[in-house]
Formats: C-alpha cells, structure tokens, sequence
C-alpha cells in the first residue's frame, strides 16, 4: 500500500474549475484568519480609534498601551495587576503536569507493551477511559477531596488533577509508539543482562523522541487552555491564565476597553499558538492519535 | 508457573524474563506492575470512584455538602420539571447538531478540495487548523467581540456606509445559539479537515489510477471510491466532537455566558451553576449522570471496537 504525500494526481483538472477551488479555499483561509486578525488589529489601537475607525480597519497609530496595560495593570477582578501574575500561575501548573503526566505515560506505554502480563489490556482498556469521562462527573468528589488534602485551591491540587485525567492520553501515545517498536532489541539487552530501567533508560527512550513531543504537547495545550479546572479547583492564588483572562473580559468598568481583551487574549493564546506554529506536525500527530486510531 | 504468579508461556517469547537468581526474578516480575500501580490507582480512584460517588450523591438530597442519606431517584424525576434544564438540553442538542454537521461539511469540503494538488496546501492547512491550538476562551473572546453589534462586524459594515446592516443574533434570544455554532465550528472544523485529509491520502494510489482510467469523473470519484475509504475518519471525528459537543462550556461561559436570559445555557453550565452556585448538589450530580450517559451511549461502542482491533492485531 503506497501512502500517498499528496494527490498523485489532481481529479479536478478544468482550469476554470481549479480556479474556482483556490477561491474557496482563500474565502475560507479569510473565515479562520479574521478573528485572529481582529485580536491582533485592535490591540494595537487606541480605544478611541476602534470606536470611530470601525473593528476591521488596520490601526493608524500603532500603540502597545493595551499589551502593556493587559500584561500589567488591568483590573481582573478584584485585583488590578494585569494577567502577569495568572501568566505565571498557569506556568507554575503546566510544567510539573506536562512533565509528570509524559513521564507517567512513557511508563505506562513501556510496561503494557514490553512487559505484558496477564489481564495488561483490562488496565489499559481502564487507564483509557480517564481520557473520556465527562469532567461534570467528578467534579464534585474531586473538590471534597482536595479539600481533604489541603490541596484545593492550591497550584499543586491542580497538578494532581492535570496529570491524573492527562495520564489516559500520554498512555495511549506511548502504548501506540512503542507497540511498533522491535521486540528483538529489547530480547537481546535482556539477554545481555539489562532490567527494567535499564532497558527503558538506554534503549526506548532514546527512541522516543517523536512521541515525546507529541505527548509534550497535547498536554501542553489541553492544560493550558483549561478552564473549568481552575475554575472549580483554582483559588484566590493559584488562578490559571485562561480564568484571569475571562474574568477580565467581564470585569464590569466604567468604559469596556476593547482593546484590552483583544491584547490579554492574544497574550493568553501565544504559547500555544507558536508551540503550533513551531511544531504543527506534532501537534496534527497528537490530534490524529486521540482520534483516528494512533 | 514462575513465583510471581504469572505463568511463564503467558509471557510474550520477546521478554520472557531469563532467570537468573530466584530474588532477581522475583523482582524484574512484579516491577512492571508496580510501575503501573500508581496510574491503575489514581484513575481507579478519580475516574472510577468519583463517577460511583457522584452517582450515589445524584440518589440523595445533598445540597452545599455531600449529605449521605439515600433519597431514592426523585431527582431523576425532578430534573425535568426544571425549565433551565429542559432548555438547555434543547440548546445542546441544537448545538451539536449544527456543530457537527458543519464541521463535517467543512471538513471534508477543504480536504477535497486541498487533494487536488494545491500550491501552497501546506500553508492552508496550517491556517484551517490553528484554531484549534486556541483555548475555547480565547476562541469565545475574540467572537464575543467580533458579533457584537456594537463595536464588531455589524458597525463595521455601517462605517462602510451601509448604514441599515444588521447582525445582532448574539443579542437575540431565538439566534445567539447560532453564533456559538459559528465560533465553535470556526475552532474544531480544522480538526475535522485534518482527519478526512489524512484519510484521503492513506487510500492506495493503485485504487485511484484504476478508478480515473476506467473514466470515473472527480464527482464519481469521491462519492463512490474516496468518501466510503473515510469511514474509520469518520467515526473518529463524529465520537471527538460529540464528545466536545455536550461537554461544551468554556466557549459559552467566554461569549454569552448563557444569555442573553437562558438562551445559550448548556447542561455542562447547569451542572456548574446548581452544585457550586446554587447549592443543589444532588441536582447538580443528576445532570452530570445524565450527560455521561449521553457521553457514554458514543464512547463506550468506540472503545470495545478499539480493544477488539487491539486483540486481532
């Protein structure tokens, strides 16, 4: 079976008709590209200029006052500290999570795959479903339980909760990945003495590159861009990004600066977009193994 | 049988342990599975468990705290007599209807029409799917914004000089839940793109050829030969944005939070409000049993069909 990198050959070949495709696809480039397009435009104005100039046209005076003032010193909430400080809340909570959950995966995906033992497919069949259970249904004991362990409210509660309904993807990867990799190897390092750790530190991971990535990623963008955790587990201190930036949107002041939601927007989505942009194979990858069967 | 209780054939020839010293063995044996104790356990609490518990609690009558005593399923039956729950299932409904459908025409729409040999495939496709890079806040804020009749697209075009323009649905009872149709499908039909496309191109070739020198036109060509090929992309997209569909709730709370009045509530909404809002756990806790259930009917058929492929291979 030959995979095809692209069409091997166009089945529209009409010149008037292979016009009309690249209209489409520019027309509908315009639809994904307009609200971004917006964002960026307008929080480069001033306040005054997107009132009378109209939320389309490019900006006349160019002006970085809204970045600096959505960064900085906009009211969120109670507080008027910009999204800084919520910046740094979702840093704090994405980088033990991404790394503990991959890490956790990577173990996971080794031993179901490599060290198969009798009933390994009901626990991963188990493992799997963290990846599909609606959220609404744990939301509760989850609060009641972090509350037991002193950790609600706190950034480490969140971790805990990233990585516990994290690990179901970052197996499922690295199941995937390692299914395909030779058995043989791993046979002859045995043979040659390796255990366990031995084998995963000098022979798998070296080879995990890819996947690594891949799981880096997903977990990257799917806890950076969560809400409805920090919202229910989140407190006073340890509010994500993606909360800071809603509660901005809706502080209630006495002029709506546009502005301003356009620039906390753009800076609440920057990682991930130019994680996206940098590595879009990967991130396709990560997408393809959660649906199509990785 | 080895001591730790597994029998040695069970073990794949690849990795069967070569034993060396009893203890050694012993050990390599039931490290694995130590390994995977603390995942097993984890999800075993907070998947398992929670969803048992959160089930007891929709049995009781907890309100602000977890109020043990069982009350039997009069919630069940309650719940309808809810009228923000009655709509809200209404709106989900018509939510992932519309989301689907759209996504899915979409989707297949742009990878038909990125297979034909496209200058410049690479960079549409990265500018159909990077929305989805965004979080359904950001995606809400910028659509909140751009709808608005105030200051978006509807006094835009009047500055332009088309003085009586309209588009105010995002205020209108009847069609504010249409401009979250458009915002979620503006993020996830990339998705969709990207899985019919990955599918079109894992046809074979062989199969295409025959087909065009036989004279089967383009129209013949995807309706009979490449379109049937995408069934396996197909279940995958519909199950991934099912199960986005009914668990929506960033992207409302960002654009309408609701409003206006009821009109975009959602049950993933209901839920939130009535157990941390309104102290109405046990209420809160039937919505959320609901909704799985609804999840579930989807999911469960998709992993069973997963674990089976899994056993043949």
């Amino acid at each position: 079976m030959s995979r095809r990198a692209e069409a091997a050959m166009a089945p529209i070949s009409n010149t008037v008709a292979r016009r009309l495709v690249y209209l489409v696809l520019v027309i509908f480039a315009i639809y994904y590209l307009a609200p971004l397009y917006v964002m960026v435009v307008n929080s480069l104005k001033s306040l005054d200029e997107i009132r009378e100039g109209g939320i389309l046209s490019p900006p006349t005076v160019f002006t970085l006052e809204a970045w600096i003032k959505a960064w900085d010193t906009a009211q969120v909430g109670v507080t008027a500290g910009g999204l800084k400080i919520y910046f740094l809340n979702s840093v704090e909570i994405v980088v033990p999570a991404v790394i503990l959950s991959t890490l956790l995966g990577a173990l996971n995906g080794y031993v179901l795959t490599k060290w198969r033992f009798r009933g390994d497919g009901f626990f991963f069949g188990m493992i799997l479903l963290a990846c599909f259970v609606p959220y609404q249904m744990i939301l509760i004991p989850m609060a009641r339980t972090l509350g037991f362990l002193g950790l609600q409210g706190t950034i480490a509660g969140l971790v805990l909760v990233h990585v516990v309904y994290g690990i179901g993807f970052t197996t499922l990867f690295f199941r995937n990945y390692y299914a395909a990799f030779p058995n043989e190897l791993i046979r002859s390092a045995h043979i040659d003495g390796a255990g366990f750790f031995r084998i995963l530190w000098y022979i798998l991971l070296p080879n995990s590159g890819p996947i690594i990535v891949v799981s880096v990623i997903w977990q990257f963008t799917n806890i950076w861009n969560d809400f409805l955790f920090g919202v229910t587990f989140g407190g006073f201190n340890s509010m994500p990004l993606m909360m800071a930036l809603n509660n901005l949107v809706n502080t209630s002041t006495s002029v709506k600066e546009y502005n301003v939601d356009f620039a906390g927007a753009i800076l609440a989505a920057l990682p991930t977009l130019v994680v996206y942009v940098v590595s879009g194979r990967y991130f396709v990858r990560g997408l393809m193994s959660g649906a199509v069967k990785g | 049988m080895s001591e730790t209780g597994v029998p040695l054939a069970d073990l794949p020839a690849s990795i069967r342990p070569q034993r060396r010293t009893a203890s050694g063995w012993r050990f390599q044996g039931v490290l694995p599975k130590l390994v995977l104790a603390p995942s097993v356990f984890g999800v075993g609490i907070a998947v398992y468990g929670f969803m048992i518990f959160t089930f007891y609690l929709s049995l009781t009558n907890s309100r602000m705290l977890p109020d043990l005593t069982f009350a039997g399923f009069s919630n069940y039956v309650n719940i309808w007599n809810l009228d923000t729950w009655n709509t809200s299932l209404i709106n989900v409904a018509i939510f992932t209807a519309l989301y689907l459908a759209l996504c899915v025409a979409i989707g297949l729409g742009l990878a038909i029409l990125l297979d034909q040999r496209i200058r410049g495939e690479a960079a549409f496709r990265t500018i159909y799917l990077y929305p989805m890079a965004l979080s359904f806040i950001v995606t809400g804020v910028a659509w909140r914004w751009f709808l608005d009749p105030g200051i978006g697209l509807q006094n835009a075009v009047r500055n332009w000089g088309w003085e009586s323009f309209t588009f105010n649905w995002i205020q209108d009872n009847d069609l504010a839940i249409y401009t979250i149709v458009i915002a979620a499908v503006w993020q996830s039909s990339g998705f969709a793109m990207a899985v019919f496309l990955a599918g079109m191109r894992s046809i074979d070739n062989e199969v295409i050829k025959a087909a065009q020198i036989d004279g089967a036109t383009p129209f013949h060509l995807y309706r009979r030969i490449i379109v049937p090929h995408l069934r396996p992309a197909f279940l995958s997209v519909f199950i991934v944005l099912i199960n986005l569909a009914i668990r929506v709730y960033d992207l409302v709370v960002a654009m309408t939070n609701g409003g206006p009045g009821r009109a975009t509530f959602m049950p993933a909404m209901f839920m939130f409000s009535y157990t941390f809002d309104r102290q109405r756990m046990a209420t809160g806790a039937t919505s959320a049993i609901i909704m799985t259930v609804m999840v579930a009917a989807i999911v469960v058929p998709y992993v069973l069909f997963e674990l089976k492929q899994d056993r043949q291979s």
